[in-house]
């Protein structure tokens, strides 16, 4: 009988140490990945025209988004002209109030660099963007953003 | 009889099977940033508000109406050909630049342009004004403006190019890392005002 005898054979058992940092890495992945959207959409996605000239929005929190393009619901019609001010399908007239209540949440000091975000089908009118465009200028938000995808060309 | 023991799954390459994963979604996600074309709307005037009278050559004329077809200075014109036609007009150079704070800025030195008589003075009296109908589609329109700022982007990048050797993103860029570099700052501000954006929106037609 030698010195060496083997002892009872078996595999090793797993390894799981490692574990959970894998399951932390994925979790920080999706965390800084994932944009939370505060409102659902009332209106179909829009298709955003496309520009070269765009710049990246910063400071998210000081982005007031409006949206325009076709409701979801159909008692609303199918033109490209709905607005959609948080959840609910509005008019132009409602755009001061709104853009009123968003300063609210920001501090004084920051109100001058609010950005109003308008995200627009390509196919909306411009008459309803140039009232939108009336109403933000009767409110004095005067930065706004046309939010578009950007082209390389 | 050797006891069959139950054996245990080898999990060590796990970590590659996720690191596998991971990397694939890295690759694949876009991350939506949220990106526009910026512009700044002008303030409310008052009510006895009297425009200034502008002479009609400093004014570049585009016309968009609701069936997505453009008019510029009274011809006919395709998208393609906008951006041009505005470098023409905007780096024209035909005359003294506007009196600011006291101070002329005279004729335009660092224009290219053809210094023609019937088009504008000066880059900071040009005003490209776009008009379009209530009925125009939003992305022709958004298009257009897009067209037009390129036509500014690139003349400032020329001049930046010309007089600091350096494209004006890059130099935006420089600027925004360090925001306390004065003589970045002063360059910045020369080329903007070089070159002001001056593109306002009229009242669209019904």
């Amino acid at each position: 009988m030698s010195k060496f005898r083997k002892k009872k054979k078996g595999i090793p058992a797993v390894n799981t140490a490692a574990l959970p940092d894998i399951v932390f890495m994925l979790l920080f992945f999706f965390m800084v990945t994932t944009t939370m959207r505060e409102t659902s959409l009332q209106i179909d996605a829009p298709r955003l025209p496309s520009a070269s000239e765009v710049k990246k929005l910063e400071h998210k929190s000081l982005v007031t988004t409006i949206y325009v393009g076709k409701a979801k619901e159909a008692k609303f019609g199918t033109s490209f002209n709905r607005i959609q001010l948080n959840d609910k399908i509005a008019s132009a007239d409602d755009v001061p109030a709104f853009i009123i209540n968003a300063r609210s949440k920001v501090s004084e000091a920051e109100v001058p660099f609010m950005t109003t975000s308008i995200k627009a089908d390509k196919e909306s009118s411009v008459g309803t963007i140039t009232d939108i465009r009336l109403k933000l200028r009767d409110v004095n938000a005067l930065k706004i953003s046309y939010s578009a995808s950007k082209t390389s060309d | 009889m050797a006891r069959r023991e139950n054996p245990e799954i080898n999990a060590g390459s796990m970590a590659d099977i996720a690191f596998l994963l991971l990397i694939f979604f890295l690759v694949t996600t876009t991350m939506n940033v949220d990106s526009g074309v910026s512009k700044k709307l002008s303030e409310k005037p008052p009510a006895d508000y009297v425009p200034p009278v502008i002479k009609e050559k400093n004014i570049f004329e585009v016309n968009i109406n609701r069936n997505n077809e453009l008019l510029v200075e009274g011809d006919r014109m395709e998208i393609k050909d906008l951006k041009e036609a505005a470098i023409k007009f905007i780096d024209n150079g035909g005359g003294e630049g506007k009196v600011e704070n006291g101070v002329a800025t005279g004729p335009c030195t660092y224009c290219n342009g053809e210094k023609s008589e019937t088009s504008s003075d000066h880059p900071n009296k040009a005003i490209i004004s776009v008009q379009s109908d209530r009925l125009t589609e939003y992305g022709t329109y958004l298009t257009v403006q897009d067209q037009l700022l390129r036509a500014y982007s690139e003349l400032r990048n020329r001049l930046s190019i010309k007089m600091y050797k350096m494209p004006f993103a890059e130099l935006e860029e420089a600027y925004k890392d360090d925001k306390d570099n004065e003589s970045l700052k002063k360059k910045v501000e020369l080329i903007k005002t070089s070159y002001p954006q001056i593109i306002s929106d009229a009242e669209p037609t019904n």
